[in-house]
């Protein structure tokens, strides 16, 4: 964990990446230093969090494809089927 | 020139045996490469092939066998160009000679196999494909660019592959096509756009095809934009025993389109549901020991407290007290014994000086009636008179 903590952004708005990065960290300070309590309980509550947020995202995962047209991006529509 | 008439006299097969051995022996005949256009395909049920090669001014009638055949690629068809390999055989029944087939490739593919060998070379010795050259590719991408074609199989079978693995990525496709002239500026634009350098990782991707069909992948303007992509590039072009110049140049090799996609996710997401769930249980083992840490040490504090607590002193105090208390009610209960004891001593001295106790002994107290005072004298005597006794009192008269 990172000593001066960033501004805690809320789940809902982490990526997968993100949230499974800060879930590790918070693993790692848990194994590792010694926190108050109360911070480490504050630790496990956001962890909880964003094991559900992780966990969520994968269960809704829908692969996106966007196709390059021009210089722009734009849904793409399998063609061939 | 004279015929002789003394020479033996052949039958047709024993000329046409002489002929074919002549044919047959000769090795100029027998391991030969022949260019022509393919005309009177025949592929009847036998599964042989009968074809008639041939160019401006003469025609040679070709066999392929079933199991040569079958090894064939479909590039067969009436009127290509091709080079053909095999032998001259006789077919003695027709009197005819043949050539027995065994490969077939489009015409002009020894000839681009010669440039694909010198491109490499070249390639190579400038170090294009040099192993330090390779970077390893992402294990988790978040977007995935690839390059093919918008209609061909390969995008299929990479979409569904990368839906299977890693639904979470996001896919920027830059089409392009793949074979002709056109395929080599399209795919080297399509690999230098921006919007698609954005990406992670780029798989460069096509089906499989004839030599000349993936050619494109052999142009020297792409295999340089593949070497010099800011962005790793897993190229899948063609089958297993397909290799391009592209394939040498691009960070990861894969097989087929579909093992591109594959290499490009090495985590998938039953990976990263195992990772989620180990995370979940490391989280709320370290949670609960933590707790129980803690609580360990609440008891531990709990007990020094209790020790050093100042019940202890009041209890301490209260028997310090109880202990007053117990000698002080003793102290008092001895004076009160003695003073008991004084009261025995002075009632029993009292009682010794008890007149009545004279009486018992014998002695009198004589009173005068009149008046009560005590006869001690016999001047006293006169009147009536109270005896007091022991045990009562009785009244006398003095005579004389």
């Amino acid at each position: 964990m990172p000593k001066p903590k960033p501004a805690q952004k809320p789940v809902e708005e982490l990526t997968y990446e993100e949230a499974l990065a800060e879930l590790e960290g918070i693993v790692e300070a848990l194994e590792g230093e010694q926190n108050p309590l109360d911070e480490s309980l504050k630790l496990f509550e956001r962890g909880q969090a964003l094991i559900l947020r992780c966990g969520g995202l994968l269960e809704t995962a829908q692969l996106k494809v966007q196709k390059l047209a021009g210089e722009t991006l734009v849904d793409f529509e399998d063609e061939s089927q | 020139m004279q015929p002789s008439l003394f020479n033996e006299t052949l039958t047709v097969s024993q000329l046409t045996f002489r002929i074919r051995k002549l044919l047959e022996e000769n090795p100029g005949l027998q391991d030969v490469w022949v260019e022509g256009e393919i005309s009177n395909l025949s592929r009847p049920a036998s599964g042989h092939i009968y074809f008639t090669l041939k160019d401006r001014n003469a025609s040679l009638r070709c066999v392929m066998w079933k199991t040569d055949a079958a090894r064939t690629r479909p590039a067969l068809q009436e009127g290509a160009a091709v080079e053909v390999h095999g032998k001259i055989a006789v077919y003695e029944p027709q009197g005819q000679y043949q050539l027995i087939a065994n490969l077939i490739r489009p015409r002009g593919e020894g000839a681009l196999f010669q440039e694909f060998l010198r491109l490499k070379a070249q390639l190579e010795a400038e170090g294009l494909f040099d192993p330090e050259r390779k970077r390893p590719t992402p294990e988790l991408p978040r977007r995935i660019g690839i390059v093919t074609s918008a209609t061909g199989a390969a995008l299929r079978d990479i979409l569904n592959t990368l839906h299977r693995r890693l639904p979470l990525a996001s896919v920027i496709l830059a089409p392009s096509p793949v074979q002709g002239v056109d395929a080599p500026p399209a795919l080297v634009s399509a690999l230098q756009s921006p919007i698609l350098q954005s990406s992670d990782v780029i798989l460069l991707a096509r089906g499989g095809g004839s030599i000349e069909d993936l050619w494109a992948f052999n142009d020297e303007r792409v295999v340089r934009a593949v070497a010099s992509s800011p962005i790793p590039i897993i190229c899948g072009v063609g089958h297993e025993t397909d290799f391009t110049l592209c394939d040498f140049a691009a960070d990861l090799r894969a097989p087929t389109p579909t093992a591109a996609a594959e290499l490009a996710t090495p985590i998938t997401i039953d990976d990263l549901h195992a990772q989620l769930s180990t995370f979940h249980s490391r989280l709320t083992d370290l949670t609960s020991s933590l707790l129980a840490d803690h609580r360990a040490l609440i008891f531990t504090l709990a007990a020094r407290l209790r020790f050093v607590s100042p019940d202890r002193r009041i209890q301490s105090e209260h028997q310090h007290l109880d202990e007053l208390s117990r000698r002080a009610s003793s102290a008092l209960t001895h004076r009160i014994q003695l003073q008991f004891a004084r009261v025995d001593g002075i009632s029993k001295r009292l009682s010794a000086l008890n007149p009545e106790a004279v009486l018992s002994r014998g002695y009198a107290i004589v009173t005068r009636i009149e008046d009560g005072r005590v006869v001690s004298s016999v001047s006293d005597a006169r009147g009536g008179m109270t005896v007091r006794v022991s045990d009562g009192e009785f009244e006398v008269k003095r005579n004389s």
